[in-house]
């Protein structure tokens, strides 16, 4: 761009114009002038103004107009963008923003991690090492513990595998105790009913819930507590299962606990089945912490 | 990505459809307004008023002059795209579903919805190059389906009419005799009401998107099934990418659950699958609810989705996505 000022004679004497500021004195200029553009895209534009000392100047913009390399619109595309509004557009004021940019940056959210697929088929190319890999580790069944014969549902034994224990979800203390409560008109806690078994009924019951209790984590999505259940029964008798699901998804929070009656099946389900690969994951079993308050 | 939102519809998308050239996207909502934006930048060129009812449909025409729309007050309309006003209006007796325009833009395939004790109807419409020569007349009535027909479009060489809806089955008609060529069997065929059927660019293969969580692409000719996609959530919308082959597949849950669950629970992406392999290749979140629409630009490189929750997002697609392989 280039600015050179020309100092061209006038016609009217400044001292005149100084009299009657504020007017418009554009008309006294040449009008503005367009040249090009040429074949090199080279685009000049003349205009003439009064600068503040209200001398006349002439400005020189030289610009060159590139096309894009990637608008590739048609005539008729771009004959339509200049379209007028029409409709509720006509009166559209600035302030609608009905267009907007987001401003979160949303991505094509891959399922798995990019490259991690080429490896596993890198494995199914060669049958032997799939054999190992998929068939006999993960096709386990849980009923009869045979390893790569046939799963679960199919299994030959499935009749012949004890039927599930019913659970005993209330403790039976609490059916007496608060028998023993109600004669008094006062509210009385549940843990505090039965006089002289307060502090009993209330320990008990946490005890319960943790006692040869077993946590089970890295469970897939499906797992339900029937799953678990059966996944465990062959270690002994088991008093409670618990999957945690997420009160608003209702979905498995991928983590559950399972009480065994006795100390030493609790001790033999985590040798047997921590590690072990459930629903194309590892799971991890160990016992479980107390709470913490 | 960035997407660009679109909210100019009051209520929900029912339909995106883009021109030719790709320039314009057309979006028709239950708001009684379909919409015209450039699909470039997002903005609205203008609106076509003259709907009393939700609009269902639309199709434009090849040379980008003529609109047509079909709504839930008994007509379809006729449009001129750059001024917006009504040039010719066909009435019905029940509720317009789907139009699509034949090659040549000379006819027009129009479903009607079962109303008032009448049953569903294919109807074929001559559209006059002078919309002073137009006429009401169907040149042909195709009855017979049962339930709502949520979309017929037009076979190759305009010799055939693809129709499916409601009762779960893919048909194809002669649309000169009317006959009823082929049909879908039980086993290949979808299990639930199929919402949408999209056409492949070269018209040589189609895809439906059904209720029962699955997607099924199909030969045009022989009505042979291809590929079936399968995913965790009701199809309401399907598209096919003209530059890449993927296909995307829209739905979420139903919009009646959507305030009782967590907006995790919903699932409102749209999903991007191989064509060949039914692969998934990953999803696109945004919406709010369930994607009733979905369209690909012509240049394969940027679409277009309208949710339940009244928005357009239109995405233009980063240069990765051009280099993803499987």
């Amino acid at each position: 761009m280039t600015v050179e000022a020309a100092t061209q004679p006038s016609k009217l004497r400044w001292g005149e114009l100084e009299e009657d500021d504020g007017e418009d004195l554009d008309f006294l200029l040449p009008p503005k002038q367009v040249i090009g553009p040429d074949e090199n895209g080279i685009k000049k534009v003349v205009e003439y103004k009064f600068n503040d000392e209200g001398n006349k100047v002439k400005i020189t913009t030289t610009t060159r107009i590139r096309k894009l390399a990637n608008a590739r619109l048609s005539k008729r595309a771009v004959e339509r963008r200049s379209w007028p509004k029409f409709g509720d557009a006509v009166h559209e004021d600035v302030g609608a923003r009905l267009t907007m940019v987001s401003t979160e940056e949303i991505l094509l959210e891959r399922p798995r991690a990019p490259g991690s697929k080429q490896e596993e088929t890198k494995v199914a190319g060669d049958p032997l090492a799939q054999m190992g890999k998929g068939g006999a580790v993960l096709m386990v069944c849980r009923t009869c513990g045979k390893k790569g014969d046939h799963w679960t549902s199919r299994c030959p034994y499935k009749d012949l595998a004890q039927p599930s224990e019913t659970f005993i979800d209330k403790p039976p203390s609490d059916a007496n105790a608060a028998a023993g409560g109600v004669t008094k008109g006062a509210y009385v806690p549940p843990s505090m009913r039965g006089g002289g078994t307060t502090e009993r009924s209330g320990t008990d019951m946490r005890r319960r819930n943790e006692e040869n209790s077993v946590r089970v984590t890295n469970l897939s999505e499906d797992t339900r507590e029937p799953d678990l259940l059966e996944l465990f029964r062959p270690f002994g008798a088991v008093s409670r299962v618990y999957v945690a699901i997420d009160q608003k998804t209702g979905t498995s929070r991928g983590f559950g606990f399972v009480n065994f009656v006795n100390r030493e099946d609790a001790e033999r389900a985590i040798n047997k089945l921590n590690g072990y690969g459930y629903d194309n994951l590892i799971l991890r079993v160990e016992w479980a912490a107390p709470r913490a308050n | 990505m960035r997407p660009i939102l679109m909210k100019g519809h009051e209520r929900p998308l029912t339909f995106l459809k883009y021109n030719r050239d790709g320039d314009l996207l057309f979006s028709c909502a239950k708001d009684h307004n379909p919409t015209v934006w450039f699909a470039d930048n997002g903005e609205r060129l203008g609106t076509y008023r003259g709907h009393n009812g939700a609009v269902w449909s639309c199709d434009v025409s090849r040379d980008s002059a003529m609109l047509i729309t079909g709504s839930a007050d008994q007509t379809a309309k006729i449009w001129n795209v750059k001024t917006g006003t009504p040039v010719y209006t066909f009435n019905f007796d029940s509720p317009t579903r789907s139009v699509d325009l034949a090659v040549g833009d000379k006819l027009a395939v129009i479903t009607t919805d079962p109303f008032m004790g009448l049953t569903s109807a294919i109807h074929i419409k001559q559209i006059a190059r002078d919309p002073d020569d137009q006429i009401g007349e169907s040149v042909l009535t195709l009855k017979g389906p049962q339930g709502r027909i949520n979309r017929a479009v037009w076979g190759p060489l305009n010799r055939t009419i693809i129709s499916a809806g409601e009762d779960s089955v893919v048909r194809i008609w002669d649309s000169e005799t009317g006959k009823l060529l082929k049909e879908s069997d039980k086993e290949d065929g979808h299990k639930k009401p199929i919402t949408s059927l999209s056409k492949s660019t070269d018209g040589s293969h189609f895809l439906t998107g059904s209720l029962d969580k699955s997607a099924k692409l199909w030969d045009i000719r022989t009505l042979a099934l291809i590929k079936t996609y399968v995913t965790e959530r009701p199809v309401n919308a399907v598209a096919m990418s003209p530059l890449l082959n993927h296909v995307v597949l829209g739905g979420g849950q139903d919009a009646s659950a959507v305030t009782t669950t967590d907006h995790r629970a919903g699932k409102f992406e749209a999903k991007f699958y191989d064509k060949i392999l039914t692969e998934e290749i990953g999803g696109v979140k945004g919406h709010f609810g369930p994607i009733n629409a979905l369209a690909f630009n012509p240049d394969g490189r940027s679409f277009a989705s309208g949710g339940e929750d009244g928005y357009v997002r239109l995405h233009h697609f980063d240069p990765d996505y051009f280099n993803i392989k499987i």
